[in-house]
């Protein structure tokens, strides 16, 4: 793993995650040539599969985000379980216990948010589908950074309360599906 | 490279300025915390308490002292849950308490108490395992409020439903409404529990170590300060435990990147309990 990157993707998602993140993860390289951060909304018991099954899944590094560490290229992150995952300007994780946002912990927003101010336009964000609003004043602030938004069409979404949200409130947001996703992903960032 | 516009970095500069005045005016020390929280509910405060910039916050947090309680209730409050994490009372109750049953007198601090929950946690537990008589709780929080909160016990009756649940799955021998009684949609704690508990103002980021401790328990707090008050806070508890006493950690934090990480060892690893290991 090499140290810090200079962009990073963040990704949130909610009712259907699974799947969606199964058509995009697995189908990034090796070294990917940034960090992916990932919120699930999931319930808040101490222990999720997600980083287990992924980790199976993908050629990329994939962890449970710990308190501090630095973010690494070619590594997904996923936010544990009752806890905010925020990025801080040194490119480090921060895990706050802080109130739930809009009835959830993790949240998306607060991933966005916090990862906008470190990595401005370096920074591409994606909502997938889901059945509340979170994320979409995230993607705003990504896109008032500079950064880049792209929002599952959610005509297509499993749930398309979110991406229909991330839409509204973002009218330069790209609308794709996870194949255009996972293309762009590589296509843009591709491998280091 | 980060592209940063120059109303990101004037926010920053009054961000550093404001917890500067913080500290120099009320000595309160927030300037090493974690920052990309501190931020955030800084901005949350300036909105709410309806101040268009935090240079205006400033200003009027520096001359009117009534500002710094309304400010710190942003910038401390965690929103807990009694017996939050079932499986850490578990083993504190299988694990730890067959330990601290072999100390005819026992002091454990509850550091960060916030409002309460997780000391009344103790003391509950405590009471159920017959340690309670031989035990003194020191609660502490910076914001005395919370404490104020705390001192009352009074909790909002909705809440009892996920405490109660919380409580069984802690392995419970008894009902947690024995310690409660409803009133007004308000769960009022049983006096009683607080018998042995002395709440005190004490910071761990300036305050110093006050007694030798058998448990320390300080969950969800060390993540909010960065790597240097992380660790000035370890090396505060490894100096306030008692030899092999126990230090018991959020499930998200841990010693591994710790100078004082050699002054503990595992106890309960996957409950993020610790033992002081050398004198």
């Amino acid at each position: 793993m090499t140290a810090s990157s200079t962009g990073a993707v963040v990704i949130g998602a909610s009712a259907g995650a699974l799947e969606a993140l199964s058509s995009i993860l697995p189908a990034l390289p090796g070294d990917f040539a940034s960090p992916v951060l990932v919120v699930v909304h999931v319930p808040p018991d101490r222990r999720s599969v997600l980083s287990e099954l992924f980790a199976a899944k993908c050629r990329l590094a994939v962890k449970e985000a710990e308190d501090k560490e630095p973010i690494c290229r070619g590594t997904v992150y996923f936010a544990p379980p009752d806890y905010h995952l925020l990025v801080e300007t040194d490119k480090s994780i921060a895990l706050s216990s802080d109130e739930a946002v809009m009835f959830s912990r993790p949240s998306i927003d607060v991933l966005f948010e916090t990862a906008a101010e470190a990595y401005g336009s370096e920074l591409t964000a994606i909502v997938l589908t889901g059945a509340n609003s979170d994320g979409s004043l995230g993607l705003k602030a990504v896109l008032a950074a500079g950064g880049t938004a792209l929002i599952q069409d959610p005509e297509k979404a499993f749930a398309s309360t979110m991406p229909q949200a991330a839409i509204e409130a973002c009218k330069t947001g790209r609308v794709m599906s996870l194949e255009q996703i996972a293309n762009y992903l590589r296509g843009a960032i591709g491998a280091s | 490279m980060t592209t940063e516009t120059p109303a990101e970095k004037v926010e920053d500069i009054e961000i550093r300025l404001l917890l500067e005045a913080l500290y120099s005016r009320y000595h309160y020390d927030f300037r090493r915390y974690a920052m990309a929280s501190i931020k955030r509910r800084l901005r949350q405060a300036r909105e709410q308490l309806g101040f268009p910039t935090f240079s205006a916050m400033q200003e009027s947090l520096l001359h009117d002292p009534a500002w710094v309680p309304r400010l710190l209730s942003y910038l401390t409050v965690q929103v807990s849950e009694m017996f939050r994490d079932p499986s850490y009372w578990l083993a504190i109750r299988e694990k730890v308490v067959p330990h601290l049953r072999t100390y005819p007198s026992l002091k454990i601090w509850i550091a960060g108490c916030s409002g309460g929950e997780e000391l009344y946690s103790f003391a509950i537990l405590f009471r159920e395992e017959g340690l309670e008589d031989r035990t003194l709780f020191y609660a502490t929080d910076i914001n005395q409020d919370a404490l104020r909160t705390a001192e009352a016990g009074i909790f909002d009756l909705d809440r009892l439903q996920l405490f109660t649940e919380n409580h069984r799955k802690s392995g419970g021998r008894s009902s947690l409404s024995d310690y409660y009684r409803a009133a007004y949609g308000r769960a009022v704690f049983d006096r009683t529990l607080r018998r042995n508990v002395v709440f005190s103002d004490h910071s761990l980021v300036t305050d110093a170590s006050f007694g030798e401790m058998h448990f320390i328990s300080c969950r969800n707090v060390l993540i909010y300060f960065d790597r240097h008050l992380q660790d000035g806070a370890l090396g505060l508890f490894a100096g306030s435990l008692a030899r092999k006493g126990f230090l018991g950690l959020g499930s998200k934090e841990s010693l591994r990147f710790s100078s004082h990480a050699d002054e503990f060892q595992d106890f309960v690893r996957e409950e993020k309990i610790y033992q002081r290991s050398r004198p």
